[in-house]
């Protein structure tokens, strides 16, 4: 019988869910033994006409992590989704945006304009901007469009199972994998899976107690302590607005939760999770008091949805209508 | 411009049951003129407006949100009011990083015997919202997922 067939794919996306597939360590051997790997671009040399060829269906599993930014991104996440049986958005940036996604709180003119303009290490004389196509004496070259804004993996095909993270962390894949090896059963398609059913807090052990907080820290502002909720502490944790299943990695580490593993089940918007959570800490009920704390919040928005962009209700800036 | 063509802007308001909602019941049972633009929601508490509720109403095509309660010190569950205040304020920045007028967002104080207050607010209000525009930001945001009834529940 020949083995099940097993892709991987990064589209926009840092290369680290590519690593954290190689930190199963020894279990690698395992799914490599199991699996027919048919395409792996960081890893083995395919080409993209290999899967083309491929019959429809004939993946029965695809990881693909990386946001959807280009036109390429775009349309190879609906060859492998036509390709594939089981299409897994694994990774913070597939499931959510990520901090790729951290770009919808600006535009893409103002991107271009930076790196090709504005930016002071930018020498550009002739004003030059990517172009899609371009002539050269050789013949036509063409490169991925960059899209206005950035979408998640659900926003652009069907996808079956959500695996968030940044990256998904070594446990929670070797638990996913044996679990697809064994032919366990698994969830119905739309759930996450690899993540817990809770928020980051439930996996911390701090002490929480009733959270006064008149002034917040960035977190290289102080040493906490490493026993209390960082909350109280007035450092911002998103812990109250993020899934478990990373065990608290970073609160353990002494440092907040960020929030990548996206927003808790039954949470639609994890920075209005967030908002919520930090609203009820803040000690004061004096307008002008409440807005002075609220200004030691330098990036409001890049800080509740560092992870969840385009993810979110509000999902890119607008330019402000003309008046 | 023409009356018909006017840019008739769709509030939604999320009122107190104990202040802001009688104050606007008497408003209308004491026959004042009150632009009808505000579509009224009846909540508890001033403190139950998830921040959600405010994004997914502008999601959901609403040009302006109003979140009405109890004036300080006066909220029937203490803090709920309190509350709404540093939830609003927090949120309005948030929404300018989105690119969306603050001033769609609007927070206010009125007890159950305010009817004039409501009144005037939900005028002022209009007029606002209508002066900015339209926000629009539902073709673009199609891709949204459903409000689930879990979510408003959690
Ligand atoms: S807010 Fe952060 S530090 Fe506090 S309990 Fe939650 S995860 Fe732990
Ligand atoms: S603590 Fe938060 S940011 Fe850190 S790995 Fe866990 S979910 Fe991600
Ligand atoms: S009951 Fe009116 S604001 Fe809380």
């Amino acid at each position: 019988m020949s083995k099940p067939k097993l892709a991987l794919y990064w589209a926009a996306s840092c290369g680290g869910c590519e690593i954290t597939v190689l930190d199963i360590e020894e279990k690698i051997l395992d799914v490599a033994a199991f699996f027919d790997i048919v395409f792996w671009p960081c890893a083995m040399d395919f080409k993209y006409k290999d899967v083309e060829a491929m019959e429809d269906g004939s993946i029965d599993l695809c990881l693909f992590n990386g946001a959807i930014r280009t036109s390429e991104n775009e349309a190879i996440a609906r060859l492998l989704r036509r390709k594939s049986k089981i299409l897994v958005a694994f990774g913070s940036c597939a499931c959510d945006g990520c901090i790729p996604g951290l770009a919808n709180l600006t535009t893409r003119e103002e991107i271009l304009d930076w790196v090709y303009r504005g930016s002071p290490s930018t020498i550009n004389e002739n004003g030059v901007r990517p172009q899609p196509k371009v002539r050269v004496p050789e013949g036509e070259l063409e490169i991925p469009e960059f899209y206005e804004e950035v979408r998640t993996l659900a926003q652009v095909v069907p996808v079956d199972y959500f695996m968030p993270g940044c990256p998904p962390q070594p446990p929670q894949i070797v638990k996913v994998m044996t679990a697809i090896m064994t032919g366990a059963q698994l969830p119905p398609p739309g759930s996450v899976i690899g993540a817990g059913d809770k928020t980051c807090c439930d996996e911390c052990g701090r002490t929480r107690q009733e959270k006064r907080v008149k002034r917040f820290y960035r977190p290289w502002e102080l040493v906490p302590d490493p026993d209390q909720c960082l909350l109280d502490q007035g450092i911002i944790c998103l812990g109250p607005a993020t899934r478990s299943g990373c065990g608290a990695l970073c609160v353990k580490a002494n440092m907040p939760c960020r929030g990548c593993y996206g927003p808790p089940p039954n949470v639609t918007d994890q920075g209005a999770k967030m908002i919520s959570a930090l609203a009820s800490v803040i000690d004061s009920q004096d307008p002008e008091e409440i807005q002075r704390i609220l200004d030691q919040i330098p990036d409001p928005a890049g800080t509740f949805y560092r992870f969840s962009v385009p993810a979110s209700l509000l999902h890119r800036r607008r330019s402000a209508p003309a008046a | 411009m023409k009356e018909q063509e006017r840019f008739e802007p769709r509030i939604i308001g999320f009122l107190c049951n104990w202040c802001a909602y009688t104050g606007a019941d008497l408003a209308g049972v004491s026959r004042m003129k009150s632009a009808p633009n505000v579509r009224v929601l009846r909540l508890m508490c001033s403190g139950r407006v998830d921040p959600t509720f405010v994004l997914r109403a502008f999601q959901l095509g609403a040009d302006g949100v109003l979140v009405a309660g109890c004036h300080p010190g006066d909220c029937h569950y203490q803090e709920g009011n309190y509350k709404a205040l540093r939830r609003t304020l927090l949120l309005k920045r948030v929404l300018r990083q989105f690119g969306i007028d603050e001033r769609r967002l609007r927070l206010e104080w009125i007890s159950a015997s305010e009817g004039e207050k409501f009144a005037r607010v939900a005028n002022e209000f209009t007029e606002e919202i209508r002066a900015l525009g339209p926000l629009e930001l539902t073709a673009a945001l199609e891709t949204g997922p459903a409000l689930e009834l879990e979510e408003v529940r959690a």
